[in-house]
């Protein structure tokens, strides 16, 4: 089997495919429909894009959503990272099963739940400390950092596992102060997590809808806010236009990733390919330098004041 | 060597001279595992000491006590004369090779081999002399711009080395250093490691599974289980004189016959066998009743083996038929079953090429095994 493909296995993934792929492409193409109803097609046009790009509210609503997004992203990966790193390095304590546990709680928890016990505690601190004194942007980003900051802590808490601990004591070993060590090895060892941490948060900042909701105020509208807002009051052709263009961006943004990620491997691999000929080239020439002659002598021995000049027979 | 004074080569011989590492009463426990029980250890200066042991027998862990990645629950340790319990790894004038070598890989060679230099604040100049001076030492001078991941396993293993030794350590510390290696490589590179401890005069700690290993590198090895110590000596002590079973069948090989005391003359007791007819003189010097139960141990290269009895004084003959031969090359292994139906190894040299001469004896012979009693050991438990 393998060579021709079955015609029903290539049936199933045509089907598939087509499952994902036609209602974007029909958002697509609708976007470009010169008629205002969105279900009629008028002809080709690039109008609603027209007044998508002089749309001061969308504008607004979509730099909110970006700068909230940067902000959320920032913080979930500082404060991830630090419960992250507290999870894989604080060994054994009490309990310890129940925090690992209570540090996911907020990934399988109802966005619903999310947003209203938030909002119930800015309306208490409202009323207790006098802060926050409207909803905004300040409580979107900080709602959206409590629950982004338990993806992140996940995955640096994998990271670190993958890595294992004796990077880090072979450096305290060397004489690498605890905090020394967490900028030296840990850090620079968790940047692919640390990456993958913060564009996680970024999305999910970017997609949130439900707990935005939430904690929102008057007047402060992030981008899925406004497309919702506006598609409740039936469908528009400029929202098909935006979200075109957030597919387009999307799509860029993934190729961009997954052809730095391809080339990253492709280098990794030939630097492999160079060191495994490069070693074999050289150990033979080490072997030969070997027999040739006695290198005990390559090291004037004054210069290796590391001991005592007893030492004793081995037997 | 019976009476001369001169201890130098033999340290532990000689008691006016103080240990340079003194661990005294270490225990360590893990929730309700103790995986060191009550440890005490004098190592002296340049020694190259083994702690030998099955894994899970707690040597790892002692060495990271002594390392400072673990804190003791009971005990203390002394380096150089100064009480190094409490300090943390990073203070301690000691450095570790880890068996997984631990090398950074996001750093190349030479940045792994400087990083204790560069922790220590060392001078940039003096920085790039030591490492260079290292890398050569371990013949991967070269090699200082490879990343790790570009390296082969015993070039990670002699990166991992000279990081280590950088830094002038009073104590190098090397967990199962060769395990990662093929066989060949492990060989050739306990050699190496026996000179670069030479040449630089550190006091090296190793902690190994490998028996052979031990017995090759070491001054001195200490047999640990179950989080004690069996016996410290040097290497042709615990092999030619085994406290007990346990380090007699642990180093080597060993046949054990299990037999009783008759009588004592001094030091030496004459034994019963249990399942052989024959008795024996062997020296013991510790005290045991007339009639207490002990083994006698003979390795396997010392019984000689012959398809015709021989007779003469103190020679302990016993009669048997080849049941199995196994040829490895240098030696014949030759198991006989006796008239008890133990099993007996006996190894033979191969000193000669021609097949015939090779065998002794082929399966199924009948044959004499021998030993002198002086070549046995008596051991009571």
């Amino acid at each position: 089997m393998g060579k021709k493909p079955s015609v029903f296995l290539f049936s199933m993934l045509c089907f598939g495919l087509a499952f994902l792929y036609i209602p974007m492409a029909m958002l697509v193409v609708y976007s470009f429909n010169y008629s205002k109803l969105v279900p009629v097609w008028g002809g080709f046009s690039i109008r609603w894009y027209r007044v998508l790009f002089e749309s001061e509210e969308i504008w607004s609503a979509l730099m909110l959503s970006l700068k909230i997004a940067l902000l959320n992203a920032t913080f979930a990966t500082v404060l991830g990272t630090l419960a992250g790193l507290a999870l894989a390095r604080i060994g054994r304590f009490k309990g310890r099963t129940l925090f690992t546990g209570m540090i996911t709680a907020p990934l399988v928890m109802p966005e619903v739940i999310t947003g209203l016990s938030l909002l119930l505690l800015f309306i208490s601190l409202n009323s207790i400390i006098g802060w926050p004194s409207e909803r905004g942007m300040t409580t979107i980003t900080i709602a959206h950092i409590t629950f982004s900051m338990a993806y992140v802590a996940i995955i640096i808490r994998a990271r670190l596992a993958g890595i294992g601990q004796h990077l880090e004591e072979a450096a305290q070993d060397l004489g690498g102060k605890p905090f020394r060590v967490l900028l030296d090895i840990t850090l620079p060892l968790l940047a692919p997590a640390l990456v993958a941490g913060w564009l996680l948060a970024f999305t999910l900042s970017l997609d949130d809808l439900v707990i935005a909701s939430f904690v929102s105020g008057p007047g402060a509208n992030t981008l899925p806010m406004l497309i919702y807002s506006r598609v409740r009051l039936g469908l528009r052709p400029d929202i098909n236009a935006l979200a075109t263009i957030i597919i387009l961006v999307v799509a860029v943004g993934v190729f961009i990733a997954g052809w730095l990620l391809l080339r990253q491997q492709q280098q990794r691999d030939r630097d492999l390919q160079i060191a495994t000929t490069d070693n074999s080239d050289l150990s033979g020439l080490n072997d030969k330098d070997h027999h040739s002659h006695d290198r005990s002598g390559d090291i004037p021995q004054h210069q290796v004041d590391t001991g005592t000049p007893e030492r004793p027979s081995r037997r | 060597m019976s009476d001369t004074l001169d201890h130098s080569d033999r340290p532990w011989l000689d008691p006016d001279t103080a240990p340079f590492i003194k661990v005294d009463g270490i225990t360590k426990k893990f929730g309700g595992f103790t995986a060191v029980d009550q440890v005490d250890l004098e190592i002296f200066r340049g020694e190259l000491f083994s702690l030998l042991g099955a894994s899970g027998c707690g040597k790892t862990t002692l060495l990271r006590i002594l390392a400072g990645l673990e804190t003791p629950t009971s005990g203390k340790v002394w380096i150089d004369g100064v009480d190094i319990t409490q300090l943390p790894a990073y203070e301690r004038p000691v450095n570790m090779m880890f068996q997984s070598y631990a090398l950074f890989p996001h750093m190349n060679v030479a940045q792994n081999v400087a990083y204790g230099l560069k922790r220590d604040g060392i001078p940039k100049e003096e920085i790039v002399q030591r490492v260079g001076q290292m890398l050569t030492m371990v013949e991967l001078s070269g090699f200082s711009k490879r990343k790790p991941h570009q390296l082969s396993g015993g070039e990670r293993q002699r990166v991992a080395l000279a990081r280590a030794l950088v830094k002038r350590p009073k104590v190098l510390l090397l967990d199962e250093p060769l395990a990662a290696l093929d066989k060949r490589l492990r060989e050739q590179t306990q050699f190496e490691l026996m000179r670069i401890q030479e040449q630089l005069g550190v006091t090296f700690i190793v902690v190994t599974h490998d028996q052979e290993e031990a017995m090759t590198l070491s001054t001195r090895i200490a047999v640990m289980n179950e989080g004690r110590f069996i016996q410290i000596g040097p290497p042709t002590e615990l092999y030619e004189n085994p406290d007990n079973r346990f380090i007699a069948s642990f180093i080597g090989s060993v046949n054990l016959f299990a037999g009783h005391t008759l009588t004592r003359n001094n030091d030496l007791y004459t034994i019963a066998l249990n399942k052989h007819d024959l008795q024996c003189q062997i020296e013991h010097t510790q005290h045991l009743d007339n009639g207490s139960p002990i083994w006698v141990a003979v390795r396997p290269e010392k019984i000689t083996l012959s398809t015709t009895p021989l007779a003469g004084e103190g020679l302990n003959q016993l009669m048997g038929t080849v049941d199995d031969i196994a040829y490895t090359g240098n030696l014949s292994t030759y198991r006989v079953k006796t008239q008890s139906g133990d099993i007996v190894e006996v190894t033979h040299p191969n000193q000669s090429r021609s097949r015939g001469s090779q065998l002794i004896a082929d399966w199924d012979d009948t044959v004499y095994l021998h030993w002198t009693s002086a070549d046995s050991v008596l051991l009571s438990e």
